[in-house]
């Protein structure tokens, strides 16, 4: 089929950007989104252009190292993550709007790439569980029930992409913040710092610049891996309780 | 000459009659490796024992020694997490944006461990001998008893953390057999077992971010080892980075450093390792001294989706649970393969496994399975989409089993199986059979390790993939999240403590001769890349490159195979050096810029594999010599002659390699010949 792409260009971080449009013939329904970019790339360096620098990894959507905002929505048309996206998905003739994530909190670093490692502090602020390696309990000492377990998994899930901050219109990172509340805080093991945890991530999660929720949702129908709206009432409720008990 | 002589089966053919050498005239022989530094006594005493004698290092010491670590899978962040609560001070690097995003998060299976919670009869020397065994004696005794020695610890370490395993009603955790072991051993996390592994280490990292023991610096890339010269001898003292987002040469130093960087998979192009899995800092060190050990030893998984067009950039796994229900055939008419498969009657198909092995069927080992596919493909008999002018897939046909257990049934069982291949190939795979073919997984080789996963080169240690030491020939399943845990939990903070306890080491100053040729070095190469005036991109020869190493050092290996290969990497090589073409500059976000890097050391690395694919003319685990098999075309191992340790010394630029052998010495474990007829 054939293509036309409106691409964000954007050299660093300070350069202003701006949509650049290029066509491109002969791409198979069978390649990846970003196996379509690759052979854009392969023709803009046949002509010596500096090609289109956007972040992957793993191409099989569990790293959550890709993201691109595709005619608008975080991912594109389907509920999965960038590397999984088909050319199928589209049609011959289409033009394709490609931008990077949109977020103040996400500072564009080049063209589609942006700088996610607010993530990162969000984490260290308070998104684990205090233990030394070596001083852990056996395995067994403290059952987990098994509906539990398999909620505590499926928000565990997260794959840590962004997408729900680009498609919320306040750009807010509740739904990632409220994945890692929900999965600490429906273990045993995660009770003991469950209030300074949240306490902790949201004071974060603000400070990075990321905005409120409000509930609207975008966040949760953008999610690849499917994460319920339901662990931002979670992260609401632990809050409040956090602040009953006085933090 | 070396003695990698002598005919042992003179039965088998008449190329392996008399005195031969097949690697002779591209290698040097070298002193043999005579001490690999583990304790003596019984296999079960010596962890306790180097645990013992390693020295310790009071708390208010600890601070003043640093260490850099490269790499945040598996191996690299737990290493940081636990020497950083330790409280040395520790510098973390990783080329993605996050720690968390590194490739361990993408297996799928389980971790073993010999917990026996089953009361299946399964032990630590259960555990040991099989892990021994799949790796087709070719790992070390003392470290992969070690191995399953600390397995147990592993379990109770990550769930801990909160790592959501599966449990069972009660509450206790479950397991499940895995990879044709007969005990249940496997814990796991429905198909994401490596992310939930992951993500507990990245956070117990993140702690220590928060904590002050660790600073992490993502999106940087190890470009070059740093070695300093003593009065005492060569020991690594750091790394020169390159800042991916600014392009900026950085030199960091430390009292010790640990590579933690991951397999090269990548050398074949199309793998299942993630885009920006490199062989770059294992490399950069050997070039400085480090023995690079048994490169050849690569694992094929049989269950990949097959590759679809020219354009293709990774091959996706499925996990190989699936062929306990499908089955697997091709068919027997070549005029057949570009029918509908619906449409090929019972009797014009071959279910060519349980044909050939039918005892294990469809069941068969990974190297085995995977070879029988190449075969009938290689006779014309694949089918799905002509790449390349071959078909390259074989059908997994799950019909017989929906039939047997109801839709409902698979769809339970393999549920987000089916729905991801038909995400990726547009099939819905309830309706038509499954196309799978073999693909590059994980490799065995590595930078070599002592027993306290030191390198060559003092004051290096290595750790998970990008060591050498416990998967011998070929691994389980579920066994290579075991050994990156082990290392970086439990292993490596006990052996570096020995290192470390005669530190802190002099600084070395940034105008340190060691430290400017190392920059220099860098330096050199970028503004190679950047002002050659070229004109071909860097996949292309990557590709290429990938292409030469899969028909020659993939599945089946033969000697005319390998000194093609490496004539033809020799010249591709030297075309690269001369014709590749990298635009945009040197002080921004260059991803090409970085590839250019990336495939450059690709280039010597896969000439590497092949010299060593071909000394070692035996066929063990995944490393299947032509030369080298029974009357009934299965592997056939030499130990009378190649059960060693291949250790590579890089000799300089053109120069041969030196090979070192270490003996490999089991007390604990007799050698057997495997077989699965």
């Amino acid at each position: 089929m054939k293509l036309t792409l409106k691409i964000w260009r954007q050299a660093d971080s300070s350069d202003p950007g701006g949509m650049h449009t290029y066509e491109l013939d002969e791409v198979s329904e069978d390649m990846s989104f970003l196996e379509m970019l690759d052979v854009l790339n392969e023709q803009l360096i046949e002509q010596g252009e500096d090609p289109v620098a956007f972040d992957s990894d793993c191409r099989e959507g569990i790293c959550g190292m890709c993201g691109l905002m595709i005619n608008g929505d975080a991912h594109g048309p389907e509920v999965t993550t960038t590397c999984q996206l088909h050319m199928r998905s589209f049609s011959d003739g289409e033009t394709i709007t490609i931008e990077p994530w949109r977020a103040d909190a996400f500072p564009v670093l080049k063209d589609l790439c942006v700088d996610r490692s607010a993530f990162d502090r969000m984490i260290a602020s308070g998104g684990y569980i205090s233990v030394n390696t070596g001083s852990a309990p056996e395995a067994h000492s403290v059952p987990v029930p098994r509906d539990d377990a398999l909620r505590a998994f499926n928000v565990a899930t997260c794959i840590g992409c962004g997408a729900c901050v680009a498609a919320c219109p306040n750009g807010s990172a509740s739904l990632f913040m409220g994945a890692k509340i929900t999965h600490l805080g429906e273990l045993p093991q995660g009770q003991p710092e469950r209030d300074s945890r949240v306490v902790n991530m949201v004071a974060q999660h603000d400070h990075e610049g990321f905005g409120g929720c409000t509930n609207i949702g975008q966040c949760t129908a953008a999610c690849p891996k499917e994460i319920p709206l339901d662990v931002i009432s979670q992260l609401n409720k632990d809050l409040r309780t956090a602040m009953r008990h006085g933090h | 000459m070396p003695d990698t002589t002598s005919a042992a089966e003179p039965s088998l053919s008449a190329d392996t009659e008399g005195e031969h050498d097949d690697a002779a005239g591209f290698y040097t022989p070298g002193e043999p490796i005579a001490d690999a530094k583990a304790p003596g006594g019984p296999v079960a005493d010596r962890w306790a024992t180097r645990k013992f004698e390693s020295r310790l290092v009071n708390p208010a010491n600890r601070r003043k020694l640093s260490i850099i670590i490269v790499g945040t899978g598996l191996a690299g962040a737990s290493a940081a997490a636990t020497l950083g609560e330790a409280g040395y001070r520790v510098k973390s690097f990783c080329y993605q944006d996050s720690p968390r995003r590194a490739h361990s998060i993408a297996a799928q299976g389980g971790i073993n461990a010999a917990k026996n919670y089953k009361e299946d009869g399964d032990s630590t020397h259960r555990l040991f001998y099989d892990t021994v065994k799949g790796g087709d004696y070719r790992s070390r005794e003392s470290n992969v008893y070690r191995l399953a020695e600390v397995s147990v610890n592993i379990i109770d370490q990550c769930v801990a953390q909160g790592v959501p395993f599966a449990r069972e009603y009660g509450g206790l955790l479950d397991n499940r057999s895995f990879g044709g072991v007969q005990v249940s051993r496997t814990f796991y996390a429905r198909g994401q077992t490596g992310q939930q592994l992951l993500i507990g280490a990245y956070q117990a990292l993140e702690r220590q971010v928060a904590a002050g023991t660790v600073s992490c610096y993502t999106r940087h890339e190890m470009v070059e080892l740093i070695v300093v010269d003593g009065e005492d001898g060569p020991r690594a003292r750091g790394i020169v980075a390159r800042d991916m987002v600014t392009g900026e040469i950085e030199t960091h130093t430390a009292d010790v450093v640990v590579l933690a960087s991951g397999g090269y998979g990548n050398v074949f192009y199309l793998s299942t390792n993630a885009m920006g899995c490199n062989v770059t800092a294992t490399w950069r060190a050997h070039r400085k001294g480090a023995y690079m050990a048994n490169p050849c030893y690569t694992q094929i998984h049989p269950t990949c989706i097959p590759v679809s067009g020219s354009h293709q950039s990774k091959l996706t796994l499925m996990s190989e649970s699936l062929r306990n229900d499908g089955r697997i055939w091709v068919p027997k008419s070549k005029a057949d393969c570009e029918k509908d498969p619906r449409e090929i009657p019972e009797e014009a198909r071959d279910y060519y496994l349980e044909r050939i092995y039918p005892s294990f069927g469809n069941l068969v080992p990974r190297d085995i399975a995977s070879r029988a596919a190449k075969n009938v493909c290689d006779e014309g008999r694949g089918v799905g989409p002509e790449v390349d002018g071959v078909r390259r897939g074989v059908y997994l046909d799950f019909t017989a089993a929906i039939e047997r257990m109801g839709k409902d049934g698979i769809e339970e069982k393999y549920d987000n199986l089916f729905d991801m291949y038909e995400r990726i190939t547009g099939e819905n795979p309830y309706e038509m059979p499954m196309r799978i073919y073999p693909a590059v997984h994980y490799v065995m080789g590595g930078l070599w390790v002592d027993y306290d996963l030191q390198a060559s080169i003092p004051g290096l240690f290595v750790t998970g993939e990008a060591n050498f030491s416990d998967h011998g020939a070929n691994r389980l399943g579920a066994s290579a999240l075991m050994q990156g845990l082990a290392d970086g939990y439990f292993v490596l903070p006990h052996t570096i403590r020995d290192y470390l306890a005669d530190g802190p080491f002099e600084p070395v100053a940034d105008d340190h001769p060691a430290v400017v040729e190392a920059r220099e070095s860098v330096q050199s190469r970028i503004d190679h890349f950047l002002n050659n005036a070229g004109t071909r991109s860097v996949d292309s020869y990557h590709r290429e490159l990938g292409n030469i190493m899969w028909e020659f050092c993939g599945m089946e290996r033969t000697e005319d195979g390998l000194k093609k290969a490496i004539d033809l990497i020799r010249t591709l090589k030297d075309d690269f050096w001369r014709n590749v073409k990298v635009l945009g500059t040197a002080d921004s976000l260059n991803q090409s810029l970085e590839k250019a890097g990336r495939v450059a050391d690709f280039f010597e690395l896969g000439e590497l594999m092949c010299i060593d694919a071909l000394n070692r003319r035996e066929s063990c685990g995944g490393h299947f010599r032509g030369e080298s098999q029974t009357e009934d075309g299965e592997a056939l191992r030499h130990d009378d002659q190649y059960a060693y340790v291949a250790a590579w010394e890089f000799a300089g630029d053109d120069q041969p390699p030196v090979l070192h052998k270490e003996d490999l010495v089991y007390t604990a474990i007799e050698m057997k010949q495997r077989s699965y007829k």
